[in-house]
């Protein structure tokens, strides 16, 4: 098993060399990333929308659950959606959401391309397969994602306010206090961080699982599989590395 | 021409071939033959470099290809196509698209030189006209012959077949088989074809590798294929009863 864990390891980190070379041809290569930008940006926007809005609902009416009855005020709320939205769920369960779109879709497609011969037929034709169909998806996942995410913080933001504002549980204007109150630019910082590694990470290994893949059909569902579970172990993982090292 | 010296190949325990020498040569259609499991897909991948071999050398027009780096290696891969067993056409192309594409990807020219070079593939194959079509609107012979305008529409100096007839009709086997030959002589190209197909080694083998057990058993012509004493071949071309009394039927004329 180690000796598996180092293969996969040595042979990710030295297929980078590949992703990144000089493209044969710039303007294909710049059409290939907007299409991509594309399909993870307006494809995922609608998940992204729907999972945060309800995030920040649930988070606003749960702490006023636990605050109701203590002597902090009703304002903290507002605060509490808008801190934990930029500092963890933003980045962090939208990038989980996103690796089993996103990832296990970009595994399919591109282990759906070395099963059908494509990826064969594209490098006798000379093509730099790592490079073309790799990098802009690499790209659009590091330009998108953060986007997404920060997209993700208004409408938590957002799901917090409507989720009780308009029931009366607050007024708006102890909300729009609580948003306002404590706000630490690092925090944002620490968002886009995370946003970027994480968005490296679901597309870089679930296009690593895709690319590599061997077999038939059953292989092709498995590394789908694998592309998500390994996503978002190591999202967790790095998510704790970056709490550790940026707060 | 491309010439193939002691090729050796093995998956862990398994030797799929075993010394290959061979001399596939330019403005010929050279076809690879032999039962499944002799090798011939991995000789065939040996070849155009998606596999590489356990020993021996493999050298086009003389350039080993073992010392090439990387970017030679890809400039090499620029004068090759390849008809794919599955074509490989890709889906959510239309057919002028997937015959573009190299042309996209390595030319500079203007999207009206591009769109004239694939209308004269196309015309080439017998297609004209159906660019707009995606492939899975077109007949499986229809595809080979795409595949086969993708493959030469950047002017390769040696076209590779794996199984170019699978899966079709033997008249379209032989329309296909037909096409590949003249193309080859049309532009001089080092053709190798792999091929289980009867058809295709008695009418468009003009240079034959017999493979067996990863072994080379035979070599030839397909006009020495009839007159031929070669056990190997004899059991691999006249394998049915039926073929083995035309054989005798052929030669007591």
């Amino acid at each position: 098993m180690i000796k598996n864990l180092f293969f996969h390891l040595g042979r990710f980190v030295s297929w980078h060399g590949q992703i990144f070379r000089r493209p044969e041809n710039f303007k294909m290569y710049y059409k290939e990333t907007i299409r991509q930008m594309y399909d993870i940006g307006i494809g995922s926007l609608l998940i992204v929308f729907l999972i945060s809005v309800f995030i920040g609902a649930v988070t606003a009416i749960q702490f006023y659950y636990q605050l109701e009855g203590t002597f902090i005020p009703g304002y903290y709320i507002g605060y509490i959606v808008r801190d934990m939205a930029i500092i963890e769920t933003a980045a962090t369960i939208t990038c989980l959401v996103l690796a089993g779109k996103i990832g296990s879709n970009m595994a399919a497609e591109i282990g759906g391309m070395r099963q059908k011969e494509h990826i064969d037929a594209m490098e006798i034709m000379g093509v730099n397969t790592s490079a073309f169909l790799i990098m802009p998806k690499l790209i659009a996942g590091v330009v998108v994602i953060p986007i997404l995410v920060s997209v993700s913080v208004l409408v938590n933001i957002a799901g917090g306010y409507y989720a009780t504002v308009p029931f009366g549980i607050f007024t708006d204007a102890e909300y729009v206090q609580g948003l306002r109150s404590f706000f630490v630019p690092n925090n944002v910082t620490i968002m886009y961080v995370k946003a970027l590694c994480f968005a490296y990470i679901l597309t870089s290994v679930s296009c690593y699982q895709g690319y590599f893949v061997k077999g038939g059909s059953i292989e092709l569902g498995a590394a789908s599989t694998r592309a998500v579970v390994y996503s978002d172990i190591l999202i967790l993982v790095f998510d704790f590395i970056i709490a550790l090292v940026l707060t | 021409m491309i010439k193939v010296n002691g090729i050796y190949k093995s998956f862990d325990d398994l030797e799929v071939l075993k010394g290959i020498d061979f001399v596939f040569e330019k403005g010929k259609t050279n076809l690879i033959i032999g039962r499944s499991g002799a090798g011939k897909t991995v000789l065939l991948k040996i070849l155009v470099g998606l596999i590489t071999q356990t020993q021996g050398e493999v050298y086009f027009d003389d350039v080993n290809t073992a010392r090439l780096d990387k970017a030679a290696l890809r400039e090499l891969r620029m004068q090759m196509g390849m008809l794919f067993q599955g074509n490989a056409l890709f889906d959510s192309m239309t057919i002028e698209e997937n015959i573009r594409f190299p042309l996209d990807m390595f030319t500079i020219d203007t999207l009206g030189e591009k769109r004239n070079k694939v209308n004269h593939c196309l015309e080439r194959v017998g297609l004209e006209g159906i660019n707009d079509k995606f492939p899975s609107e077109i007949s499986g012979g229809m595809q080979k012959r795409v595949g086969i305008a993708r493959s030469i529409v950047l002017k390769p100096k040696y076209l590779f077949c794996d199984e170019p007839n699978s899966g079709l009709d033997p008249k379209t086997a032989i329309t296909i088989d037909e096409l590949i030959q003249d193309i080859t002589k049309d532009n001089e190209m080092t053709t190798v074809i792999n091929t289980h197909d009867m058809n295709s080694v008695m009418e468009i083998g003009e240079k034959i590798c017999l493979l067996d057990q990863g072994k080379l058993a035979w070599q030839g012509t397909k006009s020495e294929v009839m007159t031929s004493t070669n056990d190997t071949l004899e059991k691999f071309i006249f394998a049915s009863p039926f073929l083995q009394r035309l054989k005798k039927m052929a030669l007591s004329k």
